[in-house]
């Protein structure tokens, strides 16, 4: 990444002028690491924020009147249930979408295998042409009969083309010998998939899964259109926490949720994402990378 | 005698294949669920388009029952909502590619000077984190933000302003929807750009020096230059999704409201209200159809022209 380490002869009055940018350039990134933390930080103190210094428009970064009980009562109410409802979709939904995106993925990777010559624009056309949100929703409601089901919360968006196409070029970069050298020792085609391409494959795994969870774990839209109320995940629980009840989606807000119940429940759901992702970081720049150099 | 060739070719290539399906079957095996899954959940809606120029009736065929050729588009052509849904989806659009396409790449030639690596690290880390938020979160934020009791607000109060309820006014709709987007992809965006610059092999930097180019001169002559197929690469997508309203669906659809359609309804939105609200359904595939269309003309111009300019291209 740093392309200039190297120590290079400059002239002196270069050097004055490269250290002033160098001062430069880190306020500049100062700015740019305040401006994206400081909405979260603000949620973050509203939420801990008493309503009543809220509706005396006295919310800022630091909370006033702090306290926990908006905490208190959102965990006491129905959240939770939406919680457990969107960590469950998430991992099934991840586990099948890693599961038939590998699947496409690895004889995609293969040039030796022949219908790929028709496979790849097939799947590649998705990409830029496809069904419109109506056509997508009838085939679903009408064609499928999936209404009200966990199914059409998961399934249209189970395999992404995008994706697919990161993976095939990691499996592509996998040595050939590796993968012949397994099936001299008697594996099967499907063997060296498992047992010799997978383990090889951490990388790109690891950033499918977050890629995967976290479309999942946002996903309302699906949820909106399809699920009914006790179906929800948390993440079209809060849209419409956000709206305000009696409000309908598109028409505006009701204020009768209070900004300190709103924040609390963003700050809840955001959460998990903002714990995991640091951890990841190295795989899916890693991930996204390779996509992005391929060939 | 030709045709007893062309039998001994034929009998040969049916071997061959048999030979290569029976090498290959496992993998051909592996992909049958997610061919089918292809085929049901991407093509048939793809088929299902034809509504546009089938009349649907709820509980119908998926396909439409009767047809009624171009009615569905006459009628389109002259609605008005249509054309300012289409101008609105211009102008959000080709403003934000405006705004974004040069701070992203700015962004990434100021974050590759950076020269501690923890300090760059924890930029990157920083900067990326928008783009994994759920955009019902992002919306949340937005309307917190901005709201009459919000800090913005504060600030113009505390310096001696009105306050101005930004999420009911229309003039302030694109300003709203760029800046958020802005906030949420340029961090990304970059990764593309950093993986290409760590692609550049050091010496050309070296020899640049050697030819007596001060800093700034080797990342104009040197960076810029190998990053080039990287940007126009990007900047194809990009101008191919112009007339594209499907990703700015959700953010629009949660933002909006009747007080602001006039500068925030884009065609996707008002093919939702036409269609899934209002039930139109035919009406409103024609409308996603025609857009659906134009866009893939406009990346396949695109496309041809990157590849006339510089040898790089999607397809």
């Amino acid at each position: 990444m740093a392309t200039n380490t190297k120590k290079v002869p400059l002239k002196v009055k270069e050097n004055t002028g490269y250290r002033i940018f160098l001062v430069i350039n880190f306020l500049i990134m100062l700015f740019v690491v305040l401006v994206t933390l400081y909405p979260f930080v603000y949620l973050v103190s509203q939420s801990f924020t008493s309503e009543k210094a809220i509706i005396r428009g006295e919310a800022g970064i630091i909370p006033k009147g702090f306290n926990i009980d908006t905490y208190k009562y959102v965990l006491r109410g129905e959240f939770l249930h939406y919680y457990r409802n969107t960590i469950v979709y998430t991992l099934i939904g991840t586990i099948l979408s890693l599961v038939f995106s590998s699947l496409l993925a690895y004889p995609m990777a293969k040039s030796e295998l022949k219908f790929n010559r028709v496979l790849t624009p097939f799947i590649i056309f998705t990409m830029y042409f496809g069904g419109t949100l109506i056509s997508n929703y009838i085939l679903i409601v009408n064609g499928l009969k999936l209404k009200n089901t966990v199914a059409a919360f998961i399934l249209p968006m189970m395999i992404s083309t995008y994706y697919v196409i990161l993976m095939k070029s990691f499996f592509q970069s996998i040595p050939k010998d590796l993968e012949e050298a397994g099936e001299i020792d008697g594996l099967s085609k499907f063997g060296v998939f498992i047992r010799i391409c997978l383990p090889l494959s951490k990388p790109i795994l690891a950033t499918m899964t977050l890629f995967y969870s976290v479309m999942y774990w946002n996903n309302w839209y699906q949820a909106f259109l399809y699920l009914n109320k006790k179906q929800w995940p948390v993440a079209y629980y809060l849209q419409t926490i956000i709206r305000g009840v009696g409000a309908k989606e598109g028409d505006g807000d009701a204020t009768s949720v209070s900004a300190n119940i709103k924040s609390c429940a963003m700050v809840l759901t955001v959460l998990p994402i903002i714990c995991v992702y640091p951890i990841i970081q190295k795989y899916y720049v890693q991930g996204m990378m390779l996509g992005g150099v391929k060939e | 005698m030709s045709a007893n060739v062309e039998v001994k070719v034929s009998t040969k290539r049916i071997k061959s294949f048999a030979k290569h399906i029976l090498k290959y079957w496992q993998l051909y095996l592996m992909l049958v669920i997610p061919i089918a899954y292809y085929v049901v959940f991407r093509y048939l809606p793809m088929f299902g388009n034809m509504i546009a120029f089938r009349k649907y009736y709820a509980g119908g065929s998926i396909f439409g029952d009767r047809f009624v050729g171009l009615r569905y588009f006459k009628q389109f052509i002259s609605d008005r909502s249509f054309w300012r849904a289409f101008k609105n989806t211009l102008v959000l659009n080709i403003g934000y590619l405006i705004v974004r396409f040069p701070l992203t790449l700015i962004f990434a030639l100021l974050i590759n000077e950076i020269r501690n690596l923890h300090w760059k690290k924890f930029v990157q880390t920083v900067s990326y984190l928008p783009h994994f938020i759920s955009v019902v979160i992002m919306c949340g934020m937005i309307k917190e933000l901005v709201s009459t009791s919000g800090p913005i607000n504060q600030a113009i109060v505390h310096f001696g302003g009105d306050k101005i309820s930004f999420i009911s006014e229309a003039s302030w709709f694109p300003t709203i929807f760029i800046s958020s987007g802005v906030w949420q992809s340029v961090g990304w965006g970059t990764i593309l750009y950093l993986a290409a610059m760590s692609n550049i092999n050091p010496s050309l930097y070296e020899a640049a020096a050697v030819d007596g180019a001060g800093h700034f001169m080797r990342v104009w002559h040197v960076t810029i230059p190998s990053i080039l197929p990287t940007i126009t690469t990007l900047l194809i997508l990009d101008i191919g999704g112009l007339v594209g309203s499907g990703a700015a669906f959700e953010k629009v659809y949660l933002l909006y409201n009747p007080m602001i359609y006039e500068t925030a309804d884009i065609i996707s939105t008002y093919v939702f209200r036409m269609g899934i609200s209002g039930k139109n359904f035919s009406y409103a595939t024609a409308i996603g159809l025609f857009e659906g269309i134009i866009n893939l003309i406009l990346l396949s111009i695109a496309n041809l022209a990157s590849r006339k300019l510089t040898d790089s291209s999607l397809w």
